[in-house]
């Protein structure tokens, strides 16, 4: 009642409040649209957050943003192409201005492919852009995953990522499939015959399988139409969501980063996202794009005009899928014809066909998605990871990954197997032969090696820090003698080198418990016992100070012999790490 | 939660790292006395020209201006040439051959518009924007112990308010409809995908059924003209379909699901060749026939090797030997190439009297039944 009067109207001021001008001029920098879109969404908190996330650079780090980007020339170029191409297996006469196939028989769907490399201007630029995006896009998704691998960024907390990961690879290689096969020409129409064939191979629905999928005979006129839908909606539409999430968790987890000075792993050391990382990454999208743009000006792919339209009955030599179904091609090509057997009740198992084909591709899947958590039981690391490991420095890791990339190779090849004989003169049985002794004996030969070269890294690695660095400067002593100088590394060069944690192998405390029984977790744990000393195992231990200190010594005192290092290290203790190029100039 | 899994580790479990000392499973920076480096922290910051030298950084602004410059230029060039380049031009590209003039010229202005602005935003950013490390501190991931136990109120009252554990009528029912609803929708696609028909790949359009009871003529492919037995020389081939396909052409229907299984291979080879003297009979004098349609995934087995006498498929490389009934010698198909019984009619041409004695392509399941 009182709160009300003349003296005092509803919009006076109180003290304190300020002047309305006042008000505008403390918004000032947010004015404009900007405040009108602040006033209704409050979006200035999260942009100034965003605005300061910080990034670490590293060049390995780009491999996902080519992904990134182009995928993002693919979902673009792919709307552009949808104007013009017709899904539809529809039979029609070509009447357009490529004279070699003028009067030919065709499906709607390989007309209006060459009418867009043909009869559209710029569509032949936009259908080659479409498509070796797409190729890099597969080809940066595999080369991210192996950088990921190989460095442990899939560790806690990135598992849900890396599982994010997996699925996108696949769908990338599925969504390639589906979309190189829409223009309906005799390639891809002989892949989609394969694909038929790889359907009736599935023991007991696999005939059920080929009808549904072409809602009917093959090739029938349901299969361009349906793949068009999965290509253009279904699973871009996953793509897209998947994606996003992938990058969400990258924004909530924070980077990676590589190990070395001032970085920890309660830190991210890098540049904020305004401005360094808006020019680098945005500009990067540009370079991505560009360069795109400027193979597709110059190098011809996918010419289906040179292969005419698909029909059941020719066929061209070197007949070969786009390079990231090739290991699944190649498994087909070596898995033996002896396999297939007709069983009781005169059943037909294609498992001359159906493991290549059908079984291969979720089995590979599975293994990459559960890795991360077969190693964190493995290893009993149930620590959050956010300093990359040197590859060198997970030895086992990284060995485990190049045998499977070796399997992946001999796959690869094995598709190219007709190629290769005819290239190099070679007999194509000799080469399928090889490969077949290969794909067994090529990984655990690749594991040994690659394990072998990471402990020599790490050998090298600790010669580096105790003994420094070759400078390239030869020193002819009094007494005659040549010795190349070493200079000490700095402690940040150092660093980068000693700063990994080796781990030893987990053991069992005992397999029985107090009363003298067979503790059941003793039993459980046994193998992972096992495991763990597999990957444990062989370990080279980094460096110390004190080795270090040791390792001065010997070089004071000429020849040190190596179980002194103990004895030498507290005389040295307080003495400063001086330069070995100046004590040999002492000598 | 996480906070007891990392406390357990080493004491209640069976499994101790080897040196015993529970350090294993911490993170090194938080072990203290134990003979590690010291992490140096960040190195010093080195200055770039243009922090320091306004000439240095004046000439960055340039250079990053000429890029954008150049961008803008592959743009005219692109919008100009999109009207100036005519669709039929061709021109000789140096290491690559003929090429379209259009493509060429659009890609490379379209690319050089897009590739500038990159170059220049990234020249940008590493002359002239800070490089000024900044570092961000990490925290766990996980939630405290508090937001956990508060979630899990929050979450226990919101089940406790539904009533959903004293009402197990409702769980039941409630799980049995959202475990049943997607049923329709299942059987909607799984339905009415495709008609099935696994009959239908047993047969060919080689069945005389299909043209009354008479033998049918092998046509050429494509042509579709009938082949006489003395125009078939040793050594050649000729990829055939059966005269019965006409009909599905002229009506423009299921052409090639017809063709996809009645594609046939003929070839002539010396008869003594021919060790199986069933592949003797079904075809006359050194002229026979096979399913050109692999008997792997279903290619057609288009490579014929004339000195080895070798079918060969394309596709996975499976080869076919054709003296030995076009038995598999190589590869990943299993069965022999099914054969075409062939005979010549009184006027001298080519026909098939019986149809194919077992289904041709690749292998399914209810093939031998």
């Amino acid at each position: 009642m009182s709160t009300i009067n003349e003296t005092r109207p509803a919009d006076a001021l109180r003290a304190g409040d300020r002047q309305a001008d006042e008000r505008a001029s403390s918004t000032k920098p947010l004015g404009g649209i900007a405040g009108w879109m602040d006033d209704r969404l409050g979006g200035a908190k999260g942009v100034s957050f965003l605005a300061k996330k910080v990034f670490p650079d590293h060049w390995s780090f780009m491999l996902g943003e080519i992904a990134m980007y182009s995928m993002i020339v693919c979902l673009l170029t792919g709307a552009f192409l949808t104007f013009w191409f017709v899904p539809s297996a529809t039979q029609v006469v070509y009447d357009g201005s490529y004279v070699p196939l003028q009067g030919v028989t065709m499906s709607d769907a390989y007309r209006s492919t060459l009418a867009i490399s043909f009869d559209i201007r710029g569509g032949l630029l936009i259908r080659q852009i479409h498509h070796w995006a797409a190729l890099i896009f597969v080809v940066s998704v595999f080369v991210h995953m192996a950088r990921v691998f190989f460095t442990g960024a899939f560790r806690k907390p990135r598992e849900i990522n890396w599982v994010f990961g997996t699925i996108l690879s696949l769908l990338a290689c599925v969504e390639g499939f589906a979309g190189y096969s829409l223009p309906d020409d005799l390639l891809s129409g002989t892949g989609i015959r394969a694909m038929n064939g790889f359907m009736q191979s599935a023991p007991i629905i696999g005939s059920y399988m080929s009808y549904f999928i072409f809602g009917g005979a093959f090739p029938g006129e349901a299969i361009i139409p349906r793949l068009y839908s999965a290509h253009v909606l279904l699973i871009p539409a996953i793509l897209v969501g998947l994606f996003t999430a992938h990058i969400l968790l990258v924004f909530l987890h924070k980077h990676t980063q590589f190990p070395g000075p001032g970085r920890t792993n309660k830190n991210v050391v890098g540049y904020p996202l305004l401005p360094v990382y808006i020019a680098k990454a945005g500009g990067f999208f540009f370079i991505v794009f560009g360069v795109i743009a400027l193979i597709s000006a110059v190098v011809t792919i996918n010419p289906i005009w040179a292969y005419g339209p698909y029909d059941p009955s020719p066929i061209t030599a070197g007949s070969q899928p786009d390079w990231y179904m090739g290991f699944a091609d190649g498994a087909l090509r070596l898995l033996p014809g002896f396999l297939e057997f007709v069983s009781w009740g005169n059943f037909t198992w294609s498992m001359n066909i159906f493991p290549g084909s059908l079984v291969l591709l979720p089995v590979m899947w599975t293994i990459i998605g559960a890795y991360p958590f077969v190693e964190s039981w493995v290893t009993g690391d149930k620590r959050e990871h956010h300093l990359l490991d040197r590859p060198r420095n997970a030895p086992t890791r990284t060995a485990i990954g190049i045998a499977g990339i070796s399997m992946y190779v001999v796959l690869f090849l094995a598709a190219g197997n007709d190629l290769m004989a005819i290239k190099l003169h070679l007999s194509i049985n000799d080469i399928t032969q090889t490969l077949r002794v290969l794909f067994f004996v090529a990984p655990p030969v690749a594991f040994w090696i690659t394990k072998r070269i990471c402990l020599s890294l790490q050998r090298a690695d600790r010669q580096k820090v105790l003994h420094g660095r070759e400078t390239g400067t030869i020193w002819r002593y009094a007494d005659g003698r040549f010795e190349e100088v070493h200079a000490p590394l700095t402690p940040e060069e150092r660093w980068v080198l000693v700063q990994h944690e080796s781990r030893e192998p987990l053991q069992l405390t005992s397999a029985k418990d107090a009363n003298g029984v067979d503790s059941p977790i003793a039993r459980k744990e046994q193998l992972r016992a096992k495991f763990s000393n597999f990957y444990f195992r062989d370990r080279v231990a980094p460096p110390t100070p004190s080795e270090l200190e040791a390792a001065h010594h010997e070089h004071d005192h000429g020849s040190a012999p190596d179980g002194a290092h103990e004895a030498i290290e507290a005389a040295g203790a307080g003495r400063e790490r001086e330069t070995i190029k100046a004590d040999k100039q002492l000598d | 939660m996480n906070d007891n899994e990392t406390t357990d580790q080493g004491t209640n479990r069976a499994l101790v790292p080897a040196s015993g000392d529970g350090h294993d499973l911490l993170p090194a920076s938080l072990i203290t006395g134990v003979d590690q480096f010291e992490n140096p922290g960040l190195p010093p910051h080195v200055h770039r020209a243009a922090d320091d030298d306004p000439a240095a950084a004046k000439r960055a602004e340039r250079q990053v201006a000429t890029m954008f410059g150049l961008s803008m230029l592959g743009t005219l060039v692109f919008i100009v040439s999109y009207f100036a380049v005519p669709d039929e031009a061709t021109f000789f590209f140096p290491g690559i051959g003929i090429a379209k003039t259009q493509n060429v010229v659009l890609g490379l202005s379209l690319g050089f518009a897009i590739f500038f602005i990159g170059i220049g935003a990234v020249h940008w950013a590493k002359t002239l924007m800070s490089d000024e490390e900044i570092v961000e501190e990490r925290h766990e991931q996980a939630s405290t112990a508090e937001e956990r136990a508060k979630a899990v109120a929050v979450v226990s009252a919101g089940v406790a308010s539904t009533q959903l554990p004293r009402r197990p009528l409702i769980k039941y029912s409630l799980g049995g409809a959202l475990g049943l609803f997607a049923l329709p929708l299942g059987l909607q696609v799984a339905g009415s995908l495709g008609p099935v028909n696994v009959e239908e790949l047993k047969h060919t359009i080689w069945d005389p059924k299909d043209n009354g009871g008479k033998p049918i003529r092998l046509m050429r492919d494509p042509e579709m003209t009938p082949i006489r037995f003395d125009e078939v020389t040793n050594g050649s081939v000729f990829h055939v379909m059966p005269e019965t396909l006409q009909k599905y052409i002229d009506e423009g229907k299921h052409v090639l699901e017809a063709k996809a299984k009645a594609a046939v291979i003929l070839i002539r080879l010396d008869p003594d060749l021919i060790k199986v003297q069933k592949a003797k009979d079904w075809g006359i004098d050194g002229v026979v026939a096979y399913s050109k349609i692999c008997t792997h995934v279903g290619c057609a087995v288009g490579l014929y090797e004339q000195q080895t006498h070798h079918l060969l498929c394309p596709c996975h490389q499976s080869t076919f030997d054709l003296t030995e009934d076009c038995a598999v010698i190589f590869g990943p198909a299993k069965r022999p190439l099914p054969q075409l019984k062939i005979t010549v009619d009184d006027a001298g041409y080519l026909v098939a009297p019986q149809g194919f004695a077992e289904p041709v392509g690749p292998s399914f399941w209810e093939r031998a039944r």
